[in-house]
């Protein structure tokens, strides 16, 4: 039994969340139109939802040039690939290391592992170790080595799976069976884990798709823009805006820049594949967040 | 086993950690960081004598402090509402979309934002100028940044406190609210009376540890969506844009590790502070 107080509580709440979501969708939906517009009638009336003319001329553009984006969308593919996989193993084996809490100095070592979420050295110190220590501007490490590739909250995350969720009898049942450590991590715990590794590497592997700052920090346009992701892309377009706006145009010259409705295009080759796959992995990505929310 | 992790560690945290003493030298490019002379508080000096430090902490500060209330009444409203749906599939459809600009990066944000704020062909610019018949320019007028800046921080982030307070909210015995509908409460003094009372520890916890993290900013939002504007630093300057404008458009690196010392060890404060303070509250949700 439903009171009339309940009902409007309902449709309260479906108004609210229907007015959110749509608040939340339109910006895509602008981006996508504007994407569509043709070029010419997007400079002169504006950006709107409901455009004059339509055009596929933006994405004719990207073809046109499509070696540029096509080693982009390349680059974006292989580092989120490599720096997703290396994260996971290295977190996943270093996690399974602390969850063994009979192992000498392993309480050391887990502060260690927390301290680098309390104290951290910031941006200054890491560009110069990374620059000048270990040489990684202009190379495709630059991308995908500098802070992306582990997290002190990840480790703690596999770590508790590992001791909660998965039952010390099988360990020893294993070791009993001459199982050494490498194989009771492979064999055993990999395959139990696969929930919270997918949900690591989902993470992972989104933060490295959408980075920006490790380009804009560790790749020089002229030394490094062969390394150029769709994101590095998409952030010197901004660059190349900004400078022309300001008074000292830098010897950017509106030339450089692709049209709006081109930038719009990039934009939405960019995010596709993050709208495409992710209603599939909603779950598992909103648990992860929950689930690190509160520790981290 | 846990070798490459920590070697791992031992470059991207502690190293730089140890680097942070360059923030006390006169830094020479062809010395590096151990080479070059001491200089004592010298760096510190010069940043405080400009006003820079003082914008950009109070910035980093207020915007802060503003959005983890908002946030957090945002997030506690949307999880209530969402909580109220009957239907499977409009939750999840909710859910779903209202989350998907937390997986946005800010670079895209910020073309987002350009298609409504671009000067001459922007859609609000244009709204604004037939309405008004004058023409607004988004990117130079200070004045209308820190509600920008709020509304795309909370677009961003109000699908993450959703679902966090949801899994809170869920899990509060569905009996509490038939014996207070049983004794004559409204739907409203229902989660006046039990839910905001028994999401009260979820709250406390989340405040207090965004407190910790009050010194830091997310340096994407403050740099890519106000297109880097100098007219609207005013507004838009935190400490980590100040570090990175100095460090890497002006090689000041005497100014940008000063600030970055400064935001590194505040911080720090900030957050065992906001720890011990958890601890005190609930034992198990502490961090250390």
């Amino acid at each position: 039994m439903i009171s009339r107080d309940q009902k409007r509580w309902q449709m309260a709440a479906h108004v609210v969340l229907a007015v959110s979501s749509a608040l939340a969708l339109l910006p895509f939906i602008l981006l996508v139109i504007i994407s569509f517009t043709d070029d010419k009638t997007a400079i002169e009336n504006g950006y709107s939802y409901l455009p004059a003319k339509w055009s596929t001329g933006a994405y004719e553009y990207l073809l046109q040039s499509a070696d540029k984006f096509v080693r982009a969308y390349g680059m974006t593919i292989l580092v989120t690939l490599i720096g997703t996989t290396v994260c996971v193993i290295i977190t996943s084996m270093l996690a399974y290391m602390l969850s063994k809490r009979s192992l000498p100095g392993v309480k050391v070592l887990n502060f260690i592992v927390v301290f680098t979420m309390l104290f951290n050295g910031g941006l200054v110190p890491t560009y110069m170790i990374y620059t000048t220590v270990f040489h990684i501007k202009n190379t495709i490490w630059g991308l995908i080595v500098p802070n992306l590739m582990m997290s002190a909250f990840m480790i703690m995350l596999v770590r508790n799976y590992f001791e909660h969720s998965i039952p010390e009898e099988l360990y020893e049942s294993a070791r009993i069976d001459g199982a050494g450590e490498f194989c009771i991590f492979f064999k055993i715990v990999i395959p139990l884990s696969v929930p919270i590794l997918a949900t690591v590497g989902l993470m992972t592997g989104i933060s490295y798709w959408n980075d920006w700052q490790n380009g804009l920090y560790y790749l020089a346009k002229d030394k490094g823009g062969h390394l150029y992701t769709i994101q590095n892309i998409l952030n010197e377009i901004n660059t190349n805006i900004a400078f022309l706006a300001s008074y000292n145009a830098g010897g950017v010259s509106s030339a450089d820049l692709p049209t709006a409705t081109a930038r719009m295009a990039i934009a939405v080759i960019g995010i596709l594949p993050i709208i495409v796959i992710y209603p599939f992995f909603q779950k598992y990505f909103a648990k992860g967040l929950v689930m690190g929310a509160v520790k981290g | 086993m846990g070798l490459p992790g920590l070697l791992y560690l031992l470059i991207n945290n502690y190293m730089p950690m140890i680097g942070l003493t360059v923030a006390f030298k006169d830094y020479k490019y062809n010395l590096g960081i151990w080479d070059s002379p001491w200089v004592g508080f010298k760096n510190f000096k010069f940043l405080f004598k400009t006003g820079d430090a003082f914008v950009m902490v109070r910035n980093t500060l207020l915007y802060n402090v503003v959005w983890i209330i908002l946030g957090m009444v945002l997030g506690v409203t949307f999880a209530i509402l969402l909580n109220e749906v009957r239907s499977r599939y409009a939750k999840k459809f909710y859910q779903t979309v209202i989350l998907m600009p937390y997986l946005m990066s800010m670079v895209v944000c910020a073309y987002l934002a350009f298609a409504y704020l671009a000067p001459g062909t922007g859609l609000f610019t244009n709204i604004f100028a037939r309405i008004t018949g004058r023409e607004v320019s988004f990117y130079t007028e200070t004045k209308y940044w820190p509600f920008i800046l709020t509304f795309v921080n909370q677009w961003k982030g109000i699908g993450f406190g959703m679902i966090l307070y949801l899994s809170s909210v869920i899990g509060i015995d569905p009996s509490l609210y038939e014996a207070a509908a049983l004794d004559g409460a409204t739907r409203w003094q229902q989660h006046m009376r039990v839910t905001i009372p028994l999401l009260k520890p979820t709250i406390i916890m989340m405040m207090i540890l965004n407190m910790g993290q009050i010194f830091r900013s997310d340096f994407g939002l403050f740099y890519q969506v106000p297109m880097d504007q100098g007219a609207l630093y005013s507004v838009t300057q935190t400490i980590d844009t100040y570090v990175y404008r100095a460090l890497l458009q002006r090689n000041d690196v005497g100014m940008s590790s000063a600030a970055s010392f400064v935001q590194s060890v505040v911080g720090f404060i900030f957050i065992v502070t906001a720890n011990q303070i958890v601890k005190k509250v609930d034992e198990k949700n502490s961090l250390f």
